[in-house]
């Protein structure tokens, strides 16, 4: 028997399962440093989003009837990223509904990969701070410097709670800043490889610029978005961020919150974001002036999530402003 | 060296060459066939109408079939033999088609072509030869040479390119021909330069393909006098480079307009193997009856570059190149990037038929195809700047007839978006689709 199909008759060794099955792998390293960081249980909480993430993923196809894809890896993405955003001391069955939201509601209802509008996983996340605030925004512990990583494990972890950075600077002042955290020079290195209150993923700039240049380096992404987050942050920051214009601190705000994983791992989904390589750059540099924007004058300390989700809906808009040039259009097209 | 090489800025893809098959292999003629099934309707145009009847005895080179009206081209007995009768045959694309049958006989000898000097002939007694050898553009869609060679008299045509850029994958045919012909491809070149009236003559060349331009170079270097001005022009390997669009921006910077055709920027394509089938119609008055096809893949015991009489039916090369092999899975006619698959071995050779691959699971990808993921990776390999991905989502949501705003008509299914999908979308069968159903 011969197989006849249209050309072309030979395709690449890219695919699906690869890209994403790539993507999870580089986000492997935050998640095993956050066990030394933050303990334990940053494990088991992500592990519970992750299966109910897939779970959940399994459960949508089949009640649509669409083909069952978990194993093309997407879910698996989608619970990482919504753990990654979570603060480590959450209870446990919290990522579950999260998973629901994400998965079900954000992704599926809107026609399944390919289709949805916003991040499922920051969908994920908007909808748990929508209804556990207090939990979403108090339930963080401060980095652990012996290696104890049971320490958190079991009670007392509302004893322990901490505040992030963002809400010291926000609230406090840099003066408070320096007095939790050490000196800058102090801060950049500790914030730099990731030892510092926050949620489970974000924290390390280090392991989440090396996954990002790798997938840059594979080609599944591009640098423009990245890219233009990161600049597009600092750049706000230091013209507003300071007590005048243009007295900021640039460096501090890229290394706080979760701009290295919201610039290379939720900004970058292929899905909610622009494939022209201007759009993106635009698309990042408004995810950026809208992080800022939130940071500072908005109710929460930390706006990356709610930047990538206010982008989203503009990307359909982008693609059709910005289309490649065709070689020969025809007359009135 | 590689800065120096000319492209095209937009697309494109680089899919593995697995020339290493047949590249070093030279060209072997196939032993004539006991019979040979000639389609009449091998190319673009008119099919032609049988001239032959059964029990006819033909010598190779006779006419068997001619246009009536309209364009297209003669074709020609590829043997000497009888006539089995005028029928239906299996066809690469049409899946049957009419074909006249010829019994060979074996004790006929090979016919004689004599080269004589053409240089003292008329534009017209040249151009004559050209449509009375059924010359068509044998490295794609078959237009007929003659009709290419005379452009409106308002176009002002300054440039012949010369394709030898073979990009498609596996196929070394163009390849083994300026290696071992250049002087002929040359003298082609000449030809055709003379019919248009012009001195310029660029062969594209890709780089994969080092000792074929050298021979090219060498031959160009002692052709270059009585004011034709013929150089190689070396090319980025990169698909689709072949492309007659691609290629005329690769070498001379200017785009044909949508709808447009080459001469509109003062320049003709042609194949460096039409180039060769040129020269033997003009110079051995010889027509063109057979051609060589790379046969290659990993589901065939042997392959190899083979002299093929038109009408060879691809069982009878399949057998004397030790038969297939366990795993094969898909037999292509042409390259595997735009080539047709066949569900049959029987069927014939044609003029335009530049390989035939006997392809292994392995080779091709099987995956079932999923949902669109919007990576955009088949915006950026379209030479021609158009949205596959939108036209595949709108054929698969019923508005196959809104693609028209997407570009779908500019598109010549060169098969980068499909390749390069990691989806494994089948997005040129969309595209077929929506050409069918949208609107101009």
């Amino acid at each position: 028997m011969l197989t006849v199909s249209v050309s072309p008759h030979i395709k690449s060794g890219e695919s699906v399962e690869k890209i994403m099955w790539t993507v999870v792998a580089c986000l492997l390293p935050p998640l095993i440093l956050s066990v030394f960081i933050f303990g334990i249980q940053t494990l088991i909480i992500t592990a519970i989003s992750v299966a109910s993430c897939v779970a959940a993923e399994a459960v949508s196809q089949k009640l649509l009837h669409r083909p069952i894809t978990i194993k093309d890896g997407s879910a698996v993405i989608t619970g990482l990223l919504m753990a990654y955003v979570i603060p480590p001391g959450v209870p446990c069955w919290i990522p579950i509904l999260g998973a629901v939201m994400a998965i079900y509601v954000a992704k599926h209802l809107l026609g399944g990969i390919g289709f949805n509008i916003f991040n499922p996983a920051l969908i994920g996340r908007a909808f748990l701070m929508a209804t556990f605030p207090v939990a979403m925004t108090s339930a963080w512990l401060p980095p652990i410097r012996d290696a104890a990583v049971f320490k958190y494990m079991g009670s007392g972890i509302d004893a322990v709670s901490t505040a992030t950075p963002l809400y010291v600077l926000k609230h406090y002042g840099v003066g408070a800043l320096m007095e939790k955290f050490g000196t800058m020079s102090v801060i950049y290195g500790d914030f730099f490889v990731g030892w510092r209150p926050g949620c489970i993923g974000e924290t390390s700039a280090l392991l989440l610029l090396l996954g990002g240049l790798f997938l840059i380096y594979k080609r599944y992404i591009t640098w423009h978005i990245p890219v233009s987050v990161i600049v597009s942050v600092a750049f706000f920051t230091w013209v507003f961020g300071g007590e005048r214009l243009f007295t900021g601190n640039p460096l501090l705000a890229i290394l706080s919150g979760g701009v290295f994983l919201g610039a290379f791992f939720m900004a970058t989904d292929y899905v909610t974001s622009p494939s022209q390589a201007p759009a993106k750059l635009i698309f990042g540099a408004g995810i950026g002036a809208l992080t800022v924007l939130i940071r500072l004058k908005g109710g929460y300390p930390e706006g990356v999530c709610y930047a990538i989700l206010l982008m989203n809906p503009l990307v359909p808009a982008l693609e059709g402003w910005f289309r490649p040039k065709r070689f020969a259009p025809q007359k009135g097209a | 060296m590689n800065d120096l090489l000319l492209t095209f800025p937009k697309g494109g893809v680089h899919p593995p060459e697995s020339k290493d098959l047949t590249e070093h292999s030279a060209v072997e003629p196939l032993p004539i066939p006991a019979e040979v099934e000639i389609l009449l309707n091998q190319h673009f145009g008119a099919p032609c109408k049988p001239v032959v009847k059964k029990k006819d005895q033909v010598m190779e080179g006779d006419a068997v079939g001619e246009v009536d009206k309209g364009l297209g081209a003669t074709i020609h007995a590829s043997v000497t033999g009888t006539v089995k009768g005028v029928g239906l045959s299996a066809h690469p694309i049409a899946v049957k088609a009419p074909s006249v049958l010829i019994q060979t006989d074996p004790a006929a000898q090979p016919r004689e072509w004599q080269a004589s000097d053409w240089k003292g002939l008329s534009r017209e007694e040249l151009l004559g030869r050209i449509k009375n050898a059924g010359i068509v553009g044998i490295g794609g869609a078959g237009f007929p040479t003659h009709v290419k060679l005379s452009p409106p008299p308002d176009a002002k045509v300054d440039t012949l390119i010369l394709n030898g850029a073979e990009c498609e994958p596996y196929l070394t045919t163009d390849h083994r021909l300026m290696l071992e012909g250049p002087e002929k491809i040359v003298e082609g070149a000449k030809i055709i330069l003379t019919v248009l009236g012009i001195q310029d003559c660029r062969i594209g060349i890709e780089a994969n393909k080092p000792d074929a331009i050298e021979a090219m170079k060498t031959a160009c270097g002692k052709a270059s006098s009585n004011g034709f001005n013929v150089s190689v022009a070396p090319l980025k390997v990169k698909y689709p480079q072949g492309s007659e669009k691609q290629l005329i921006q690769s070498i001379t910077g200017r785009r044909v307009p949508g709808f447009g055709l080459p001469f509109d920027v003062g320049v003709i394509v042609q194949n460096v193997g039409t180039t060769k089938a040129i020269y033997d119609a003009v110079a051995l008055q010889k027509p063109l009856y057979e051609k060589v096809v790379t046969v290659s893949g990993r589901g065939i015991a042997r392959p190899a570059n083979l002299l093929v009489r038109i009408g060879t039916r691809v069982s009878d090369i399949a057998s004397y190149l030790g038969g297939t092999l366990p795993g094969l899975a898909k037999v292509v006619m042409g390259g595997p990037m735009m080539g047709f698959a066949v569900s049959t071995l029987d069927i014939p050779v044609t003029k335009t038929t530049s390989g035939i691959l006997f392809l292994t699971e392995d080779e091709i990808d099987a995956r079932p195809y999923g949902q669109c993921i919007r990576c955009g990776w088949c915006l950026d390999a379209c030479p021609m700047g158009l949205l596959p991905n939108e036209i595949g989502v709108y054929v698969e949501a019923g508005r196959a007839g809104d693609t028209s705003q997407f570009g779908v008509f500019e598109c010549f299914e060169c098969g980068c978006c499909a390749y390069t999908c990691p989806a494994k979308r089948p997005l040129v069968q969309f595209i077929r689709l929506a050409k069918m159903k949208a609107k101009k």
